[in-house]
This record gives structure tokens, C-alpha cells and sequence, in this order.
């Protein structure tokens, strides 16, 4: 059984559009990154999956449930930490997670403390008085104290300072080694890139690449940086063309020999060809038409 | 009944500060009423003489020198508009509030069913308006007994069975309304209680716009009617509450299937 499987979802708000024909699985057990530019219907999905928004048409499971008729078995077993976490004002950090634990009709006071104790949380303090950081700490908790098998993750770290996003990152490890589900949208490719064993990547709607972040990560393209005088016009499969001075930088993705045939026409006093880094290949797939490698 | 406790916890301020406001007026009215009933003879003079304003009100047919008479138009008047206030109030925010607020996502990712949150939310805005009337109606009677009168119990006692009965369709009217607002709505509520205050008063005013009545809560809280009839107009009650149901059920039908942002 897969932990999310959604076949052809699709929510339109109106005239707008949500998400288009959204087909995504993402394997129980899973550190599964979902990334895409603003706009692209992140939360759009996961307020889908959530029972939140009623899809428009197509079919979505979570944890095996269906998310318009098994919506309350989903949130028994899911944790959602929202990208902004608000709470009821006048309540304390202890009323907030007693709320969501009796919202449950669980007990998960022992859970709670030491979650509030591994990312330092006051449990004293008045939600009113806590700083957007601190909101979110509150919202992992909630998320996380019932021990959920799935946890859906809306940019989590937005807010954390990097102490605590690490700390923070050890506890979705240790919980995705218990076989805790995680599905993971963030703009952070470095956080992808770190813990996500798979990440589909979402523009406009639709899913344009879907696949271990190994794979994803693989490119035909080369960055190449130079020093000293060279002339690129006419050689083809040159793209984010940067000078500087007497240095040059850009990907390349055409013919090797072609290039090096250049090089050697133009003066070229230092030279490196390596593989672009993760993020420069997923603004690849950001980019308009960036769809292939 | 995690929400009906959480939602009694959120509105208890309220609750405490509605009361107090409308039971302190009345308390006020009611022990000014010796030395108003002192002069009696010129109010009613006063009153007979101010012709549409004295029907709108119903002063007409109450005699301003007895203590019903006196409590029918005045505190009456303080329980109508602040109850009738109160009760939109905390009707037309109940549900609106969590997408005003962006509560709704934190409350609605729980596993309760949509269904279920609805009716723990209905049952504490009726708690709310029990507990409101409750207290007020021991507070008139208290006061009362402080200045020695004899308590006109049917009559008192009909007259806030009305004006509960008028909350309660309010708050249920409301509560359907506010399954439809994803923004601050206070306004509409205020609004819509406001407005069926006045329709009521021009109801009394002109024959032509009696049908009024049968629309507005209000027209089934009339002193003047219920004190001479010593009973309540069960037919205005009656459609008063069918509003009430299908505010209710407008309610359930819609937010059971709303997308919540």
C-alpha cells in the first residue's frame, strides 16, 4: 500500500487553476521531498489530500483511505504541520497540544514534553507571545506527539534557526526510521537534497518530474568556468552566460568536443568542468520549458 | 465535547461582558421604577401625546404606573436589543471566525467529522444564549424583590420565554449565514439584528406592513401583546423556528462540503 497516491487530481478554484491532473505516489516508508516555484499548487495538493479543498475530479488515497469519504481516518493517522501555524489566541503552548491531543481522544502529554524539551518550547508561554519560530515549534509538536504514520510537511523550517532545523531534521530521521511516511514540500533544495530519498517536482499544476533524488539530480549539463578570453557565438547548448572581468561561467549541454575545439581557438588560461550542483538543475525544471535534462 | 468546552473557554469573555452589560441596564430600569411609578399619570400623558412613536414602541397598550407595564417597554427593550445583538453576534462568527482567523486549518486536520464540529459549536452558542438569559432574568427578579414589588410571574416569565425563543432563532439564522463568510461578518450579524429590531417597530407603526411581523423575531416579543393575552403567539413561533431549522440545515448542507482556505 502506497502512503499518497493521487490519479489524475485536479482542483480548480474557478476560473483558476489549483493543481491539473496530478498523478503521484509516494511509497509508505518513504523521505519524499515535494518541490516547486510559489504559485505551482504545493498546498494546494496537500490541502487535497488533507480533505481541506474537495477535488475538482480524479481520485486521491491517503494511507490507503479515500480523501472524500475516509477523511477523518487520514487525519487520525497524519500529522500536518501547516506553513503558517496559527493557533487560538489567550491559549498556552500546554492548552494548544492538550486541545489537539483531545481532538484525537489520545493522551500524548509524555510525547509533548519531550518533543517542547528537544526543541526548547516553553510550554508556559501564551500563544500570542510566541515568535513565528516559536509558532512553528508549537505546530511540529502538534504534527508530531500523536506519532503519526504519515506526516505531511508544509515548508517546516521556515522560521527555525539553523540549530533547531537540525534538530528538528534528526527527529523526522529518527521517526522515518521507525517507518514513519514523510512527505516534505520545500523550497530548500539543500533540504531535499540532505534527507529526501525521492522529491517529484510540481510547476503550474502539473507534476514535471517525479523520481529518486539521485536520478533528478543527473544531468547531461556541465557548468564550465573559465579564465581568460573566450568567444561563444555559434556554439550551441549554452545557458546562464555569466562574465565577469576576464572570467566566464555557464552550463553547457551541447557537444563536448565543439567546446573543447573553442577553448582551443580562444586563450584559456585556467578551466574547470564539473557537474552543475542540485539546485541549479531543479531551476532547470523551474524555468519555462525546462522539462528535459 | 472537546469543541463545546474549547468554544465556551474562547467565548466566556464575551459571554460575561454581554451579561453584565444587559443585566446592569435592567437592574437600573427596575429600580427606577418606584419613582417613575410616582409619576405615572404624566408619563402617560407624555407618552399619549407622542402618537406613531408610542405604538412602535407599544406603549399604547401598556400602562406605564404597573410594573409589567413599565418592565414590558423598558426592559424589554434593554433584553431585545442586547440579546438580540449578542446572539447574531456570536452566531454569524461561529464558523467564519476559524477562516477569518486561519483556525479552520488547525481545527479541521483534526479526525473529527465536519458534522460533529458543527454541532459541538451549535450547542455552545445555545449554552452561550441559556446561560445569558438565565442570568438575566434571576437578575430582574432579584431586583424586583429589592423594590418590594410583587412579582408578575406569568408575565415576566412569557415575555423572556419570548425573547429566548427570539436569540434562539437569531443565533440559528446566523450560524447558517456564517457557513457561508470566510471573512469578518460581525457587520452582517449586527445588521440583520438591527434590522429585524426596526422591522418590527414599523410593523406596529402601519396595518399595511403587519406581514412583518411573521419575518422578524421580534414581532413574537411584543409586551404589549403578551401582557394582555397572557400567552405566546405560538404560530410566529412557530415559522420563527422553521428559520431557525433551515439556518441550521443550510448550515450542515453547506459547511460539510466547504472548501476550507
Amino acid at each position: 500500500m502506497d502512503a499518497i497516491r493521487t490519479e489524475n487530481l485536479t482542483k480548480n478554484y474557478g476560473k483558476f487553476r489549483g493543481i491539473t491532473n496530478l498523478n503521484l505516489t509516494v511509497p509508505q516508508g518513504a523521505f519524499f521531498g515535494f518541490i516547486g516555484p510559489n504559485g505551482a499548487g504545493k498546498s494546494t495538493t496537500i490541502r487535497t489530500l488533507l480533505g481541506l479543498l474537495r477535488p475538482t475530479s480524479g481520485q486521491a488515497q491517503v494511507l490507503g483511505f479515500s480523501v472524500t469519504r475516509n477523511r477523518e481516518d487520514i487525519l487520525r493517522w497524519t500529522g500536518y504541520l501547516p506553513s503558517e501555524a496559527v493557533f487560538y489566541p489567550g491559549m498556552r503552548v500546554r492548552e494548544v497540544l492538550k486541545l489537539s491531543a483531545d481532538l484525537r481522544k489520545r493522551d500524548c502529554a509524555k510525547e509533548a514534553k519531550t518533543l517542547c524539551e528537544r526543541l526548547r518550547l516553553d510550554e508556559s508561554r501564551r500563544v500570542e507571545e510566541l515568535s513565528f519560530g516559536n509558532r512553528k515549534k508549537l505546530g511540529i509538536v502538534c504534527a508530531l506527539q500523536h506519532d503519526p504514520e504519515l506526516l505531511i510537511l508544509d515548508e517546516p523550517t521556515s522560521g527555525l534557526d539553523p540549530l533547531m532545523q537540525r534538530e528538528f531534521f534528526e527527529i523526522l530521521k529518527e521517526r522515518n526510521a521507525q517507518g514513519t511516511t514523510v512527505f516534505l514540500s520545500t523550497h530548500v533544495l539543500s533540504e531535499i537534497q540532505r534527507s529526501c530519498t525521492q522529491a517529484a517536482i510540481l510547476r503550474e499544476g502539473r507534476i514535471i518530474a517525479c523520481d529518486s533524488v539521485e536520478n533528478l539530480g543527473k544531468t547531461n549539463a556541465r557548468r564550465v568556468t573559465l579564465q581568460g578570453r573566450f568567444e561563444e557565438a555559434g556554439l550551441s547548448g549554452i545557458r546562464d552566460l555569466t562574465r565577469r572581468d576576464s572570467s566566464a561561467s555557464f552550463l553547457y549541454s551541447g557537444e563536448m568536443k565543439a567546446l573543447l575545439t573553442r577553448l582551443a581557438q580562444g586563450s584559456v588560461q585556467d578551466l574547470t568542468i564539473s557537474e552543475p550542483d542540485l539546485e541549479e538543475v531543479f531551476l532547470h525544471y523551474y524555468s519555462e520549458g525546462g522539462e528535459g535534462k | 465535547m472537546t469543541i463545546v468546552k474549547h468554544e465556551l473557554r474562547q467565548g466566556w469573555k464575551n459571554l460575561v461582558i454581554w451579561t453584565g452589560a444587559i443585566g446592569f441596564f435592567m437592574v437600573v430600569c427596575i429600580l427606577l421604577f418606584p419613582q417613575m411609578k410616582t409619576q405615572a399619570a404624566d408619563m402617560s400623558e407624555a407618552f399619549a401625546s407622542m402618537g406613531a412613536f408610542t405604538a412602535a414602541f407599544g406603549m399604547d397598550r401598556l400602562n406605564f404606573g404597573t410594573l409589567i407595564g413599565f418592565y414590558g417597554v423598558e426592559c424589554g427593550n434593554v433584553v431585545g436589543i442586547g440579546g438580540g445583538l449578542f446572539a447574531a453576534m456570536i452566531g454569524i462568527t461561529a464558523l467564519s471566525k476559524e477562516e477569518r482567523d486561519h483556525t479552520g486549518e488547525f481545527l479541521l486536520t483534526h479526525p473529527i467529522r465536519r458534522s460533529r464540529v458543527l454541532t459541538e459549536k451549535l450547542t455552545a452558542l445555545l449554552l452561550q444564549v441559556l446561560v445569558l438569559n438565565a442570568l438575566v432574568f434571576l437578575l430582574s427578579l432579584a431586583s424586583m424583590v429589592v423594590i418590594g414589588e410583587d412579582i408578575p410571574w406569568r408575565e415576566v416569565g412569557l415575555q423572556h420565554l419570548a425573547f429566548l425563543f427570539m436569540q434562539l432563532e437569531l443565533v440559528c439564522v446566523c450560524f447558517g449565514i456564517s457557513a457561508f463568510l470566510r471573512r469578518s461578518s460581525v457587520g452582517i450579524g449586527l445588521g440583520l439584528a438591527i434590522g429585524a429590531y426596526f422591522a418590527n417597530l414599523l410593523a406596529n407603526l402601519s396595518q399595511d406592513l403587519e406581514a412583518l411581523k411573521y419575518l422578524t423575531p421580534y414581532g413574537y416579543t411584543e409586551a404589549a401583546e403578551i401582557v394582555t393575552e397572557q400567552c405566546l403567539d405560538t404560530e410566529k413561533i412557530a415559522i420563527g423556528l422553521g428559520f431557525a431549522l433551515i439556518g441550521v440545515a443550510a448550515a450542515y448542507i453547506k459547511y460539510t462540503k466547504k472548501d476550507i482556505h
